[in-house]
């Protein structure tokens, strides 16, 4: 398929060879400039690590599959136009001014078509927006509040009593563990300005607002370490408000828990 | 017919003065001399991506709070300092009185007003830049809390004045805004009907109604800024009972119209430039002038989709995606019908008919890849990485850049009454469009890689590893954008300077602003014309000319189709 070429490839732009870098996630495909097309831009997304990744990957392909064609026919026709009507000697322009519904339908048509695809898109949008935003897992309560500030990321677990603010919290900073394979219920919070949780292999992003709680989810597929950054500017140190996300087995998650240091006062 | 005498010092002709084409002259010009300063910006922000550890050539350091500040001052400059004075102001300016055939604007002081306006604006942002603790560096929206306190940004006065300048900035634009509509609708020529109006002014029209109805709920919101940020209320202070996310919306209520505000009046310089030099009637000229009033309708409802994630109740996000998604349908007809106006023409590719090319053919991808973002759940992936950054660059340099391009070319020998260079302007045309793809298509991968927006060192995430060779050739891109520009500088010098003389109309159009000499007098119009049919007859059948100037009061041995679809001379109101 088109959209599932081999991940490790050499690394080729105008003729100079890019180091490979190796890694599970961190690895990509340079494509040759001439295939710099909307199609491959897909093999730059990081390997999807999330239950619903994989139906927003389905989402952005079909986008891409509907719109594609579109702007490759119109572009066509655009350059079709000026190459076939160039202006030549003794070769007169029609006189067409298109006022009357029927002639118009030319244009009404084709429009109500680009109607009809953006509500197939719109449709197939909204049941993966449902998936990831309104959607709660069932019987699950929040594992983690993810506290966002000037220039870090707080994750705060309940700890054995299973209740947030008391004094057996375990408290992390820049490191957020999570069993791999159960919903993950967590409260997203910021402390003094908006910032932005992202991680892209979970294909998922949500804005931090100071006095707001968001509750999410996720549900991680894969092990392993990868990182969280803020998307949303908040100052100075955006650039460097990263973090990690371990998504590990849960017997080494409740190790974690167990074994961690920095337990709340 | 002038109203008023041809003013006789220097200053007063050429400083403060009251002629609609003086004032869009100097509003173009302004706009010009910040697009330098804006562009040296995109520069130093793009050698810090391509090159994070190294010091930008013709810079030197870069400290993050410095990065913070030039995204931030060039995302501002380019829209507010750079598209608003070029493409509404300018060519709004200069064109309207002309097309609708009077002699200035309905309140020519109220047009110096606001250019001198624009320019205390200008000085005002240009003071920010360098008083202590910096420029603005909360991103062009400035959004709350990070701008509603210096302790969170670190900018102080920066702040407070970039929402003084950007206040000004709004006044004089609103009292543009009120001649652009009274001028149109009060001054036209006798006998011009609305639905004789070029399209640019039906799109000057639209861009300038919705703008005076977005604004004020941004000015609100700015006034709350400056008070949280001066006087420490809270109205963006959760703790003091306020909302950070009511500036947000405040802030796309104008902000997403805005873009429309832009957009109008770049699809009419295309219309008029696309008709003329493929010497064809607009194909649907009522349809899409329909489209654009029904777009700008739509505008007014779609702005939550810049707030898909940003906290707002996720059950906003189908309303706002689906009107999203709709308000492409009108865009979709005005760009198909430009389309159709080529098809059967006879199309002369002159450096304006290049340009609008260029527009339309890099346009379409900035539309196309809307679509992606304007669905919400794909917005989740590509809500602020790189993918919108070059999203909204294929829409914004195409509307602000290229379109304004097709209109100098077209119009320069009409505002000078001189020529432009031919090879001159195709060099700066092809390199332009070389490398302006060259920069933006490099950076829609790097979205999808996951690169959020306004970070100044990429190497801190996994994620974006390996997209160095991306980064330096969107780096190339843009500078060779920027080198490209150095033809379009030699050209309008060259031309100045030379003693040749342009026709009044070099493309045999037929709206009435080619009715004029080129350069048109102060007053536009020896006597004032009488319009006798709508702006596009270009070919029309039973006459030998290709073309019919909408002034013409007779056609040469009118046929019998010829009667059926040019009308009958109006009756002239006393």
């Amino acid at each position: 398929m088109l959209f599932q070429v081999e991940r490790h490839r050499c690394q080729r732009y105008l003729g100079f060879e890019m180091p490979e870098i190796l890694g599970s996630c961190s690895t990509r495909d340079m494509y040759p400039l001439g295939d710099a097309v909307m199609f491959e831009w897909f093999e730059a997304m990081p390997q999807s690590i999330s239950t619903y990744g994989g139906q927003l990957d389905d989402l952005l392909r079909l986008i891409v599959w509907i719109v594609g064609p579109w702007f490759l026919l119109a572009e066509g026709v655009l350059f079709y136009c000026l190459f076939r009507f160039r202006e030549r000697d003794g070769v007169r322009a029609a006189w067409l001014p298109a006022d009357t519904l029927k002639v118009n339908a030319f244009i009404l048509v084709p429009a109500a078509l680009v109607l009809v695809c953006d509500l197939v898109i719109e449709a197939a949008s909204d049941s993966v927006w449902h998936e990831v935003m309104i959607h709660t897992p069932e019987n699950t309560s929040s594992m983690v509040r993810v506290t966002g500030q000037q220039y870090q990321w707080l994750f705060r677990y309940p700890g054995p009593d299973g209740t947030f603010d008391t004094a057996d919290d375990v408290v992390s900073v820049g490191e957020m563990h999570v069993p791999v394979d159960e919903p993950i219920r967590f409260d997203l919070q910021a402390k003094d300005v908006l910032h932005a949780f992202w991680v892209p292999e979970l294909r998922f992003k949500q804005d931090a607002v100071p006095g707001r709680s968001f509750d999410r989810w996720f549900q991680a597929t894969r092990t392993g370490n990868y990182d969280i950054g803020c998307a949303e500017l908040c100052g100075v140190g955006h650039t460097m408000m990263a973090a990690e996300l371990i998504v590990e087995p849960r017997a080494d998650f409740d190790k974690w828990i167990a074994n961690n240091g920095e337990v709340a006062q | 017919m002038t109203s008023h005498s041809q003013p006789q010092s220097v200053w007063s002709r050429y400083i403060f003065s009251v002629d609609h084409k003086v004032i869009a002259i100097q509003y173009i010009a302004l706009g010009l001399i910040m697009s330098v300063i804006g562009s040296y910006m995109s520069y130093v922000i793009r050698m810090k991506l391509a090159w994070p550890a190294d010091p930008v050539v013709g810079f030197g350091d870069l400290a993050a709070s410095q990065y913070n500040m030039l995204v931030t001052m060039h995302g501002t400059i380019m829209v507010f300092w750079v598209a608003m004075p070029i493409l509404v102001a300018g060519f709004g300016n200069y064109l309207i009185p002309l097309m609708v055939g009077t002699d200035d604007m309905a309140f020519p002081t109220l047009n110096m007003l606001s250019v001198w306006t624009f320019i205390l604006s200008t000085v005002v942002l240009l003071i920010s830049l360098f008083v202590p603790g910096g420029a603005a560096a909360a991103g062009w929206t400035s959004y709350p809390p990070l701008a509603a306190d210096p302790r969170f940004s670190g900018v102080d006065l920066g702040i407070t004045l970039w929402i003084l300048a950007v206040a000004l900035e709004f006044v004089a634009f609103l009292m543009g805004g009120v001649n652009f509509i009274t001028t149109s609708i009060n001054r036209r020529a006798p006998g011009m009907s609305m639905w004789d109006l070029p399209l640019f002014v039906w799109e000057e029209i639209m861009a300038s109604i919705i703008f005076m109805l977005s604004v004020g709920p941004l000015v609100a919101g700015a006034v709350m800024l400056l008070l949280d940020h001066n006087f420490g209320t809270g109205f963006y202070d959760t703790a003091q009972g306020g909302d950070p996310l009511l500036f947000q919306h405040l802030f796309w209520f104008f902000g997403h119209p805005e873009v429309y505000v832009l957009l109008l009046p770049a699809l009419g310089i295309l219309a008029e430039v696309i008709t003329s030099c493929s010497r064809k009637a607009l194909f649907g000229y009522k349809m899409v002038v329909w489209s654009t009033i029904i777009a700008g309708l739509l505008s007014f409802i779609v702005w939550a989709h810049h707030q898909f994630i940003s906290g707002i109740d996720p059950r906003l996000a189908f309303p706002f995606s689906l009107t999203t998604i709709l308000i492409s349908v009108p865009f979709a007809v005005t760009i198909f019908a430009f389309i159709a106006t080529l098809w059967g023409g006879s199309i002369r590719m002159t450096p304006a008919m290049a340009a609008a090319v260029l527009m339309l053919a890099t346009f379409l991808l900035g539309g196309c890849t809307g679509i992606i973002l304007g669905s919400a759940a794909a917005d989740i992936y590509m809500h602020d990485t790189m993918f919108v950054v070059a999203h909204f660059h294929y829409t914004m340099v195409p509307i602000v850049i290229f379109a304004p391009m097709a209109g100098f070319y077209h119009y320069f020998p009409k505002m000078f009454g001189k020529p432009l260079d031919g090879p001159l302007a195709w060099l700066h045309l092809v390199g332009t469009g070389i490398f302006f793809n060259l920069c933006f298509l490099a950076i829609f991968p790097l979205g999808f890689m996951g690169h959020q927006r306004r970070i100044s060192d990429p190497t801190q995430f996994g994620y974006i590893d390996g997209g160095e060779s991306l980064q330096i050739l969107a780096t190339i891109g843009a500078i060779g954008a920027l080198v490209s520009q150095i033809p379009l500088a030699i050209n309008i010098v060259k031309s100045l300077l030379s003693d040749r003389k342009a026709d009044s109309n070099p493309w045999k159009s037929t709206t009435l602003d080619w009715q004029t000499p080129s350069p048109p007098p102060h007053g536009n119009f020896a006597t004032t014309p009488t319009v006798y049919r709508g702006p596009y007859f270009y070919s029309p059948p039973g006459i030998e000319a290709d073309y019919l100037p909408q002034n013409l009061p007779q056609v040469d041995a009118p046929s019998d189709q010829v009667q059926a679809s040019v009308s009958e001379p109006k009756t002239i109101p006393a």
